[in-house]
């Protein structure tokens, strides 16, 4: 039982993390009709943001608040200087120009720092475990990413059903023509929206840090799961994006960790060790063509 | 006139090596050069140039021309660059392969072609030490089942009964859970298989490793998941109550990151840097005044693939026209390996000791490894006896 509810941590813990990269993902992809791989290199930045800014300053916290604004910054060039070019342009114009900045972001971050990853050490309260549920001691690093990406999720839904800024974004994800002829100064909206995608990309690249270390291309992989990610989701929509992202982080961990034991049942222990790993990460694509095909916009899609 | 040109000829060859010798020796190495993994290379890369600087840039009165290829950690692509060195660059020699799936993919390309012989540098999947094995491959390393086997013994040794397995879903990763598990003699609690390259994240595993208590844990993740793996075994607090043994996870290039987390986790290789032979302290002393840094084993692998290289082309005094004639004087091993005793089976894999190694720190405060032990003497793998040559 303890068991159980510590992978249902790992779970939500792996869902939240990807939440996060998710909804900025979807917000791009939604209102400004982006199709922005470089998003990973985002992430990819957070992390050596969070990195550098916590050698510099010798604290973890510090490090991680100069990250997101440094962010929000990097964010809010690359929109000027590259993106702001693309929007007349058709998707695979968006997929060459992003593709290259991913190949830009890693090729430059090897001439800066070097092909070596980096470990960012956490101070002492974060590093050890705490006992969440008696015998169930739980790492407190892992907790902390729980709360915080919860509150940023909260935060989010409070912006978008909430605020004005939310309204625009909800009104162009559902219909970007009406909302420039009612006078909203789309080209402003963009550049925030852009914005605000790279600091929560950045924020999920430096909350996994610690974990995963700090390495070139660590948000190449990252980037396909968050598509697949906002794809279940439904373009545009943040719910939608809360909701793919839980699903996609259970269904992973609780493949790992009780698929193995299930193929067992009816399979060899070799060969469902070997299969048991191919077969957990196929189950999100598998879902994921389920999804398409039983609503074709995804569960919570603005448009159809 | 002509006689007189001839008679100059002939002078000259007296001072000079003969005209065709001026012909280049060419290496092909590939490698892991861009993405997460390029550390690796970038070791390996350093010590081919310091083999090359060591043999003074020629082998047999030939100069040395190496050409690095980076397969991108991914093996369609190591395949398209062996193709690309063995047709349009016309290689004597492929050396390098750091990963058991792109040795495999690239295999047959080069062995198959006639004239290039492939010597690996790291990578040794069973099938090529067994079935699969060919005159046209050598290895500088190890076949992957034997460097866990050496582990194996060292458990049995501590008292381990009951052990939790775990390694990458890939070709080396079972490899090296079957060399294990050849040799410990106590009960394998479980075994976890994870998605290979792309899983970073161990949570799932680590809880379920809580769950069953065992004595020890045995670990195959080499390069950078040997860190994430490392780190967040001492974030779930595993790592202060269930010891860690591993192989090929700790080494030199890992070990900056993991930094005080290597510390009392023991591993198995078949080379480490304070080895004490001539070869050896000269590689060592010569790539920390170049680079700063501890060579890997990687390198130190990879500085012998060019030693056996160049004491062939010595032996042949630089003709390579007879391919029969190559793999006779490779075959041989005739050079001062950084392990000391160096010599092939009939597989042509090597016949090598394999150690425990532990991680200290040297007299100027950095962390390094040491040995511990011998855990396996003129060890040979097991496949040798599947494969036909004789």
């Amino acid at each position: 039982m303890t068991l159980f509810a510590e992978q249902l941590l790992n779970g939500i813990q792996l869902g939240l993390l990807m939440f996060l990269l998710a909804a900025g993902l979807t917000l791009v992809f939604g209102i400004m009709d982006l199709v922005n791989l470089a998003h990973g290199s985002l992430y990819m930045m957070g992390a050596y943001f969070a990195w550098l800014f916590t050698g510099l300053t010798d604290s973890f916290l510090l490090g991680a608040l100069l990250t997101l604004p440094a962010a929000l910054l990097l964010g809010v060039a690359v929109e000027l200087v590259v993106v702001r070019r693309l929007y007349q342009r058709d998707h695979l114009d968006h997929v060459l120009a992003t593709f290259g900045l991913i190949l830009i972001a890693n090729d430059a971050v090897r001439l800066i720092w070097g092909p070596d990853g980096k470990r960012i050490a956490l101070p002492k309260w974060l590093s050890g475990t705490i006992e969440i549920l008696p015998g169930l001691p739980y790492p407190a690093y892992r907790f902390a990413i729980i709360v915080v990406s919860g509150a940023t999720a909260l935060f989010l839904a409070w912006i978008v059903v909430r605020t004005r800024v939310g309204m625009w974004i909800r009104a162009g994800a559902s219909n970007r023509r009406m909302v420039s002829a009612l006078g909203v100064d789309v080209e402003k909206l963009f550049t925030l929206v852009f914005g605000l995608g790279a600091v929560l990309a950045a924020l999920a690249g430096l909350m996994a840090a610690p974990i995963l270390t700090v390495q070139i291309g660590m948000g190449d992989n990252v980037l396909i799961l968050a598509f697949v990610t906002i794809v279940i989701g439904g373009i545009g929509s943040i719910k939608g994006a809360f909701v793919a992202a839980m699903v996609v982080g259970l269904i992973d961990t609780f493949g790992r960790a009780y698929l193995p034991d299930i193929l067992k049942t009816f399979l060899s222990a070799a060969a469902a060790s070997t299969a048991a790993p191919a077969i957990s990460s196929m189950m999100i694509y598998l879902l994921m063509a389920g999804v398409l095909v039983w609503r074709p916009a995804g569960l919570f899609g603005a448009r159809t | 006139m002509k006689l007189r040109l001839l008679a100059a000829a002939a002078a000259l060859g007296l001072l000079a090596a003969p005209a065709a010798a001026q012909q280049p020796v060419k290496i092909g190495f590939v490698s892991t050069f861009s993405g997460p993994q390029a550390a690796i290379g970038q070791d390996m890369r350093r010590a081919v140039e310091l083999a090359v600087e060591h043999l003074g840039g020629r082998m047999g009165g030939r100069p040395i021309e190496v050409i690095f290829e980076d397969d991108q950690f991914r093996p369609e692509v190591g395949k398209q660059k062996s193709e690309k060195l063995v047709q349009q660059d016309k290689v004597h020699f492929v050396g390098g392969y750091i990963w058991s799936n792109v040795l495999l993919a690239s295999l047959k390309t080069v062995t198959d072609d006639g004239d290039t012989i492939l010597i690996s540098s790291n990578a040794g999947p069973s099938p090529i030490a067994g079935e699969l094995c060919t005159p046209n491959y050598f290895s500088t390393s190890w076949q992957n089942d034997q460097t866990p086997m050496a582990m194996g013994e060292h458990l049995n040794k501590r008292g381990v009964k009951r052990l939790y397995l775990m390694a990458g879903n890939y070709a080396a990763g079972k490899d090296m859970l079957a060399g294990v598990k050849r040799t410990f003699k106590g009960e394998i609690v479980a075994e976890d298989l994870t998605r290979w390259p792309d899983q970073l994240d161990f949570s799932a595993e680590m809880s379920k490793i809580r769950a069953a208590r065992p004595d020890a844990v045995f670990v195959f993740y080499p390069g950078a998941h040997g860190v994430q793996f490392l780190t967040q075994y001492a974030q779930t607090g595993l790592r202060d109550t269930v010891p860690l043994y591993t192989a090929f996870t700790i080494d030199a290039i890992s070990l900056p990151q993991q930094k005080e987390l290597a510390l009392g986790v023991p591993g198995a290789q078949s080379w480490v840097n304070d080895l004490p032979n001539e070869q050896n302290k000269r590689f060592v002393a010569d790539f920390r005044r170049k680079h700063n840094v501890y060579p890997s084993f990687y390198g130190a692998q990879s500085y012998d693939t060019i030693m056996l290289i160049a004491s062939a082309v010595e032996a042949l005094k630089g003709d390579l026209g007879n391919k029969d004639r190559v793999r006779a004087a490779l075959r041989k091993a005739d050079f001062k390996s950084v392990r000391g005793d160096f010599r092939f089976n009939t597989n042509q894999f090597p016949i090598q000791n394999f150690y425990i190694q532990e991680t200290v720190k040297d007299a100027e405060g950095n962390l390094t490894l040491r040995t511990v032990e011998v855990a396996l003497r003129d060890a040979k793998d097991t496949y040798s006896d599947k494969c036909p040559m004789k």
